[in-house]
């Protein structure tokens, strides 16, 4: 089965049609000596009705978070998604469309996308979102790329705050040789500018904080740190959580330059790592500077409004071995998702969510303190916290025979993620048990 | 248009509540120091549910998808996405795993990445490939950055050029640069092939590899091939083949045996995963052998029966994403492979090729196609016939195609075509739907003649008319504001 629409009969009169004897005679051009001779060892198509079965037990293999609590995070998270999100997610107009370069059939797309970015821009308050990155970390390095692009200089300072994946994928980024990411230790758990201030050069390109960081920590000293990077005209990249959005201080108002993260946490399923959201937001200086695709408000011939992708001229397909990213294909349709989500929960649902996640996570902390574990870090945190653990994978093994996904394990400790989603009865669970571990 | 979601907020509207606290109070000031919270709530729509799903419903009416109907747009492959592959990526075994669970809890996703990676690998005659690029872009950029670690590996820092053909897609030689690599156009023959002559020429000590599209954006098939392999390896370079015209080849030949060392493949083009209004795809990368040990980390692997994410790997290049890449669409792919099987991914090819060459044969005595031959998968015509006769360009042409109710071919792609339009039928179109656009551009192509300025004028059916691209990038908005404002 290979959903070809026509029957051999009329397959036959197309051939003739077109002068040809047989299908084959329209690989003549295929070398002989690459031309395959035999099927593929993939063995025969099943029918929908048998698929559906193999599917079906092959995700049944899975443990799911729906059938347990997950404490898990570092960087993705379980917060509930309203029906209305999958439900417009499943329009096929949307999922089965091409990028929307031909706006005169696309408005509903751009207007979309031209939404997300407004909203992106009112969460960060930065004057300008892109329409989407693959995800978090990529986000992360292309972020570094325009720092280095517009500042001409190559050093990017990067915090061990900063997520390990995403510091993994800019040092990945990074091996073409134009950025030199230079590491830099935390200090009790945070980017702390005595760590920082000293590495502050004339080839600083930027510095990267993430907030709240990787081990859920607040950094306090943003202003202190952003004040000394602009005084070295270098420029203050942002990773954030776009939930946290809802009560923290938007990095705008922090003097963030760039600002990228994950957007998953915003009506984006698990699925197990992706497809994910990577955002970029930008100070208006850098419009010109920033990857990706961008939609822009305009006119019609008739004078009606209208949108359009726009400032092409940045991206691969007009400006080839000039264009400052390669990106093409994008996660529009997870855009759509998060422009969805935010319109559902809406201001007050987003101030909602993140000081419940908040709330739990401060309901948890006392209770594992109670239970006798120690928090990795004294520092006040979002939704995230880590405790300290012998043997994390241990305690990981003991919660799943009690169905708990467990944290994420660190060295000696372990980072534990709450959402809106969690219960007192399931955090009370987890402490049961986390407690004999700590002691244990 | 209609109105925008902001302006259709109602102070105190809501759609969404969290069920009663259990914990209290909730009180952020009493554990976020005040000078990091936030002072005014984000200027988010407040909209009820039922307003929200008519604004996204009727936005999702002026969107054209392949459901709506025929996407003959070049170097896409819009062909159909079957419906079983979106129940499957849905499934909650799939949607609810996060990506850091333990490798005990998750065997059913780590097998299914295995077994797809085995799938593609016999599909592409590789020896290993990686899952996790999320696009075709991004699986070009692993696969460039491999070519940079083999080089470095052998010792040889020398390598800084990357070759591509004059007819290459954008994304070849904007990857190139990403990795500090010069870049080097090989110039296309008058049978719209690779030059071996100029190749010749470019080949040196400083050529790190060639990045090559098989069959070339011109729909035709590099018949040197073998020669091409043969010329970079005894150069000392690797062969990279860009995916993006898989369709025209699968199960017919391999990169792998045309002597290919990587490629990568667009799942949401040549394996029917929807292109989602411009993403999420995905762009697995494989590699020869000799290459495996510069793979991205983590590799699925198989012990015995069961399936572990190795991170040992300590040449690998390091992680081009978070997590595995795009799982869901690599869902999607898997479903449809299943279907397929062999014989099915054959009759993909040889449909695919038969309708580019049905829909070329039937338009060639009306329009130019300056490489006229049968092609494989896609074509390209050229308006420079009616441009000259009556200042018909292919942006008219590709703008009237919508009054008829189409989505337009690719236009000015490749750049070493004039007024170029590309046309990519895909296998999942019938005969009628073939019949009824051959018979729009002929239609069209008449137009051009007879009444110019019809074609002009076009598009005249769609919810809007050509939009001002120009206005829109002098003074750019790109975000809603109550005054809207141009960005200084």
């Amino acid at each position: 089965m290979a959903y070809v629409p026509n029957p051999p009969a009329v397959i036959e009169e197309m051939v003739r049609s077109i002068g040809m004897n047989k299908v084959q005679d329209l690989f003549a051009d295929i070398p002989d000596a690459v031309r395959m001779h035999s099927d593929l060892n993939l063995g025969e198509g099943i029918p929908e009705m048998t698929l559906r079965k193999q599917l079906f037990a092959l995700a049944s293999k899975n443990m799911t978070v729906e059938q347990m609590p997950s404490f898990l995070g570092a960087g993705a998270y379980d917060h509930y998604i309203p029906a209305v999100v999958e439900h417009v997610l499943s329009r096929s107009e949307f999922y089965t469309a091409y990028t929307p370069y031909q706006p005169e059939i696309s408005q509903g797309i751009l207007q979309a996308i031209f939404e997300y970015q407004t909203m992106i821009c009112r969460l960060t308050e930065m004057e300008v979102s892109n329409a989407s990155l693959y995800d978090g970390g990529s986000a992360l390095a292309e972020a570094c790329h325009v720092a280095c692009d517009v500042t001409g200089r190559s050093r990017i300072i990067l915090p061990d705050t900063v997520h390990p994946h995403y510091c993994r994928v800019l040092q990945t980024y990074a091996m073409g040789g134009q950025m030199k990411i230079i590491r830099t230790a935390s200090r009790d758990g945070t980017a702390h500018p005595d760590a920082i201030m000293p590495l502050l050069d004339d080839d600083l390109a930027a510095v990267v904080i993430q907030h709240p960081n990787f081990f859920g920590n607040l950094e306090e000293h943003i202003d202190i740190i952003g004040e000394a990077i602009h005084k070295r005209k270098g420029l203050l990249v942002m990773v954030v959580d776009p939930v946290s959005l809802g009560i923290l201080k938007p990095p705008g108002a922090l003097g963030a330059d760039l600002v990228v993260g994950e957007g998953q946490a915003l009506g984006i399923p698990l699925s197990f790592g992706g497809p994910y959201l990577g955002f970029m937001a930008a100070a208006g200086a850098y419009m010109r500077k920033i990857p990706g695709r961008l939609v822009g408000l305009t006119q019609d011939l008739d004078g009606r409004r209208a949108f359009v992708l726009t400032l092409q001229a940045r991206e691969q397909h007009i400006r080839r071995a000039k264009a400052g990213s390669n990106i093409c294909s994008n996660q529009a349709l997870c855009t759509l998702a998060a422009a969805v989500y935010l319109t559902v929960i809406g201001p007050q649902g987003l101030k909602d969510i993140a000081t419940r996640s908040h709330a739990l996570a401060v309901y948890a902390r006392k209770q594992v303190e109670k239970a006798g574990c120690n928090p990795l870090y004294d520092r006040p945190f979002f939704r995230e916290f880590a405790i300290r653990l012998k043997d994390p994978r241990e305690a990981n093994r003991r919660l799943l025979e009690q169905k708990i996904i467990g944290g994420y394990p660190l060295d000696g400790a372990m980072l534990l993620a709450f959402t809106e989603k969690r219960t007192i009865d399931e955090i009370d669970r987890l402490v049961a048990t986390l407690g004999g571990c700590c002691h244990g | 248009m209609g109105k925008m979601i902001f302006e259709k907020s109602v102070p105190g509207a809501r759609a969404f509540s969290l069920p009663v606290s259990e914990v209290e109070p909730e009180q952020v000031f009493q554990t976020i120091p005040e000078k990091l919270l936030r002072k005014h709530l984000p200027a988010l729509p407040e909209i009820s549910e039922v307003e929200t799903i008519r604004h996204f419903t009727a936005l999702s009416r002026q969107a054209y998808g392949v459901d709506t109907g025929f996407y003959p747009l070049g170097s896409c492959t819009m062909k159909y996405n079957p419906k079983i592959n979106e129940w499957a990526a849905r499934l909650p075994g799939f949607t609810a795993l996060h990506p850091l669970q333990h490798e005990e809890t998750v065997q059913g996703a780590l097998q299914l990445m295995y077994e797809l990676d085995c799938m593609l690998r016999e599909i592409t005659g590789m020896d290993r490939m990686t899952l996790q690029p999320a696009a075709g872009a991004h699986g070009e950029l692993t696969g460039a950055m491999i070519i940079r670690a083999y080089h470095r590996e052998k010792g040889d820092h020398s390598r800084n050029i990357m070759l591509v053909p004059d007819s290459s897609h954008g994304t070849n030689p904007a990857t190139a640069n990403m990795l500090g690599f010069r870049v080097v156009e090989i110039r296309s023959n008058e049978r719209g092939l690779t030059d071996i002559q100029d190749l010749r020429d470019h080949l040196g000590p400083e050529v790190a590899g060639l990045m090559l599209t098989n069959p070339n954006t011109l729909g035709l098939f590099e018949e040197d091939i073998v020669k091409i392999a043969d010329m970079v390896h005894g150069n000392g370079g690797l062969l990279y083949y860009d995916g993006a015209n898989a369709n025209a080849i699968i199960g017919m030949a391999r990169p792998g045996d045309m002597g290919f060392d990587i490629v990568h493949l667009n799942l949401h083009k040549t394996f029917a995963t929807p292109h989602g209004s411009g993403g999420p795809g995905s762009g697995p990368v494989g590699v020869k052998a000799f290459l495996e040990e510069f793979l991205p980390v983590p590799l699925v692997e198989k012990n015995a029966d069961a399936f572990h994410l190795n991170y040992d790997r300590p040449k690998s290049i390091g992680r081009v994403h978070t997590f595995y890449g795009n799982f869901g669409v690599l869902v999607k792919a898997y479903a449809y492979l299943k279907t397929l099987g062999a014989r099915g991914i054959r009759e993909v090819c040889e449909n695919a090729v038969l309708n580019a060459n049905y829909v070329r044969q039937h338009l060639r005595d009306v329009y130019d196609i300056p490489y006229d031959r049968p092609c494989k998968h896609e074509f390209v015509l050229s308006a420079r016939r009616q441009k000259l006769e009556s200042g018909v360009t292919a942006l008219d042409i590709a703008k009237r195609i919508m009054d008829f109710g189409y989505h337009p071919p690719t236009i000015y792609f490749p750049l070493i075509i004039e007024e170029a339009m590309m046309i990519e039928p895909t296998e999942t179109e019938t005969r009628e739907q073939l019949d009824a656009f051959i018979h729009s551009m002929r239609m069209i192509a008449e137009e051009a003649k007879n009444q110019p300025d019809a074609v002009k004028r076009a598009p005249e059916c769609t919810p809007i008319r050509r939009v001002d691209e120009v206005k829109a990038a002098r003074k750019p908005v790109l975000k809603w504001d109550e005054k809207p404002e141009a960005i200084a």
